[in-house]
């Protein structure tokens, strides 16, 4: 029985059911502070189900941060944080992981040293199932699973765009779009139903980013994907979002659709500094 | 797919290899006399290269330094000492305890029990004391797991030298100190007569290749698995394993018990061989004997590690000894065996130097230090076990 729940949690999730109601996550109230510095300062936040929504804002805002604290990799020094009808404050970033939340990093974090298959192959660990028992004696059940994931993570490169023939490089020889792609893909494999994207167009030229714009509304399409992005480059944020939050020295100082963040008075003095010294 | 036919092929090369390998090392008994020191020395070789592969689990797949590694050792050998010998005599009114135990003994009181049990017991106890010193260092990084672990191996150390004055109970001591626990219990195996270290050294021989076969294959099948690829990951980048949904602190500690387990088996195993159990076996340089076999021959690299162990022990048993009395020529008074550390060092320091990714290297590491790539770069400085 083992291997075949693993198969169907493995599976797409089944789109054709209607969109649910309410926010897929929730977090209210949420603060982040490094000793005296506070990173992210009483953020209330929800992300509508299947919906593609974007956190913007200056350096040093604390976008990241926030991410950090979403996924688990910080514990939040005050405020809830609900996925799903779950309490995920500071949960461990395995379980966030496995409960079905998945990242990519702003400097991309590979395995270096892995293949790509086998980068895709690590991020669904938390579908997998095979122990120290398992991996050492090897059941069927055990070669079924290997052989599926295995299966499964050439479909998802094969998805993301890779070539064939890179799949058992090595991450670090890999170009830089590739990697990307690599890192989508892996995130990918976890299932996810909120897929965090940490500036995923950074480096890339104008088509290339239109290219991962229009991907990411493919995801959410196919998929039934959740997407929230970071991003700076507003052509993107602009065309594929449908909210924007926009965050300056750890607060949300806007929020809404494209246009009316964009005329927000607060949200260009952030950008541009305060006007009328001189 | 042609590049998967070639990872198919490449497995079955390896497979081929390894049957290879052990097959030529299973007749090279029959070219040497029964008790020579050659013998004696490819024994102890072997037992090397099992807890050389145990090692690699923690420190080249899992990539947690561990300086304490003797502490297996230690553990292994005086599970097989409490377990085959009369150390605990007084136990049931001195006739002694058996079970399934060998047939010939020096003496029936204190505990004897089969082998086989015993390399059980030493596994289990060994998998749970790894897992057990993994704990305290799960928030800790790259040196300073090394520190806490040298520092376990060093409290072990310490509790078998001076275990003669930890009384447990009214007759029975932790330990014999530095008067070592002997006789052991020659192994007797079921269905082969005896062994007997004072005949014939061949049955050990066989039984450690035996060992090494089986902990080679542990580590091929852990190392193209779901476990070994979150070991590899969590060397690379633990932030980014965390993320994936590698559970840090479950893989971490058993890389530290799979590590343990394997020392802990061939600890036993030189308890038996040598008959007796000593506290002045235990030395933190044992450790760094250990660590240092698996970086000449290539960390994380399963048939490097093999290589390395086999060379370093060779080295420490011929080479060194053979050059015995070079410092005499000139007119220096010391035997170059109390400098044999001091030549692991400097062999160390050589292989840094000319060839740092070790004799056989694994494809990843040779990358991670050619072209400065891998783990732990800018670290978030909270991420949490």
């Amino acid at each position: 029985m083992s291997g075949e729940d693993a198969v169907a949690r493995a599976a797409p999730p089944d789109v054709s059911a209607g969109v649910p109601d309410g926010d897929i996550l929730e977090a209210t109230g949420v603060s982040k502070s490094f000793g005296g510095l506070v990173a992210v300062n009483d953020v209330d936040f929800a992300i509508p189900h299947r919906s593609i929504v974007s956190i913007i804002g200056p350096n040093g805002a604390g976008k990241t941060t926030f991410f950090n604290v979403l996924t688990g990799l910080y514990k939040p020094s005050a405020g809830r944080i609900v996925f799903d009808g779950r309490d995920i404050t500071a949960e461990r970033p395995d379980k966030i992981t496995a409960l079905g939340i998945a990242r990519t990093f702003q400097n991309i974090r590979l395995f270096a040293t892995m293949s790509a298959l086998e980068n895709v192959l690590v991020g669904q660990h938390t579908r997998m199932r095979a122990g120290l028992i398992g991996s050492i004696l090897r059941p069927p059940w055990v070669v079924g699973e290997e052989r599926r994931v295995r299966e499964r993570g050439r479909d998802l490169l094969a998805y993301v765009g890779l070539e064939l023939r890179v799949f058992d490089e090595l991450a670090v020889n890999l170009s830089y779009g590739d990697q990307r792609r690599v890192e989508i893909a892996r995130a990918l494999a976890s299932d996810p139903r909120l897929l965090l994207l940490d500036e995923p167009t950074a480096g890339m030229n104008p088509q290339e980013s239109a290219a991962l714009t229009e991907f990411m509304e493919t995801l959410r399409d196919d998929r039934g994907l959740t997407i929230l992005l970071i991003e700076h480059d507003m052509q993107v944020v602009m065309n594929v979002s449908e909210q924007i939050t926009v965050l300056d020295h750890g607060e949300k100082i806007s929020e809404g659709l494209a246009q009316d963040v964009r005329r927000d008075r607060r949200v260009v003095e952030a950008y541009l500094g305060t006007q009328g010294e001189d | 797919m042609r590049r998967l036919q070639a990872v198919r092929q490449s497995r079955r090369a390896n497979r081929i290899v390894a049957v290879l390998a052990i097959g030529v090392a299973a007749l090279v008994p029959f070219f040497f006399a029964p008790l020579s020191t050659f013998m004696n020395n490819a024994v102890l070789a072997l037992a090397y290269v099992v807890m050389a592969l145990g090692l690699n689990i923690v420190v080249g797949f899992a990539g947690l330094l561990d300086l304490g590694y003797v502490a297996f050792y230690a553990f292994g050998s005086y599970t097989v000492g409490w377990l085959a010998s009369d150390f605990f005599a007084y136990i049931n009114g001195g006739r002694g305890m058996h079970i399934l135990g060998p047939k010939l003994l020096s003496s029936p009181a204190g505990i004897h029990v089969n082998f086989l049990l015993i390399m059980v017991a030493a596994i289990v106890i060994c998998a749970v004391v790894g897992a057990l010193i993994g704990l305290p260092t799960l928030r800790l990084r790259g040196d300073y797991i090394a520190i806490v672990t040298l520092a376990f191996g060093e409290i072990i150390r310490v509790f078998a030298f001076f275990g003669d004055d930890i009384h447990l109970g009214k007759h029975y001591l932790l330990t014999n100190g530095r008067q070592a626990i002997s006789p052991v219990d020659q192994i007797d195996l079921p269905f082969l007569p005896q062994f007997d270290s004072a005949f014939s050294l061949r049955p050990y021989y066989w039984f450690a290749l035996a060992m090494v076969a089986l902990v080679l294959f542990i580590n091929f099948r852990l190392r193209d698995s779901r476990l070994g690829r979150a070991w590899i990951a969590i060397r690379e980048d633990e932030v980014a394993a965390a993320s994936m949904g590698v559970p840090l602190v479950k893989t971490k500690l058993l890389a530290y018990a799979t590590g343990g387990a394997l020392g802990g088996m061939a600890g036993a195993f030189l308890g038996a061989y040598y008959n007796s159990v000593n506290a002045n076996q235990f030395q933190f340089g044992f450790s760094i004997f250990i660590l240092a076999m698996i970086i000449l021959g290539g960390l994380g690299s399963i048939w490097g590690v093999v290589i390395g162990a086999v060379a370093l022990s060779f080295i420490n048993t011929y080479v060194i000894p053979s050059l015995n009395d070079v410092p005499d020529q000139f007119g220096l008074d010391f035997d170059l065996t109390t400098l044999s550390f001091g030549i692991f060092g400097f062999l160390i320091v050589l292989m840094m130097v000319l060839r740092p990714e070790g004799l056989l290297p694994e494809r990843r590491r040779r990358l991670e230090l050619t072209e400065g790539m891998g783990a732990g770069d800018e670290q978030l400085f909270e991420v949490r076990a």
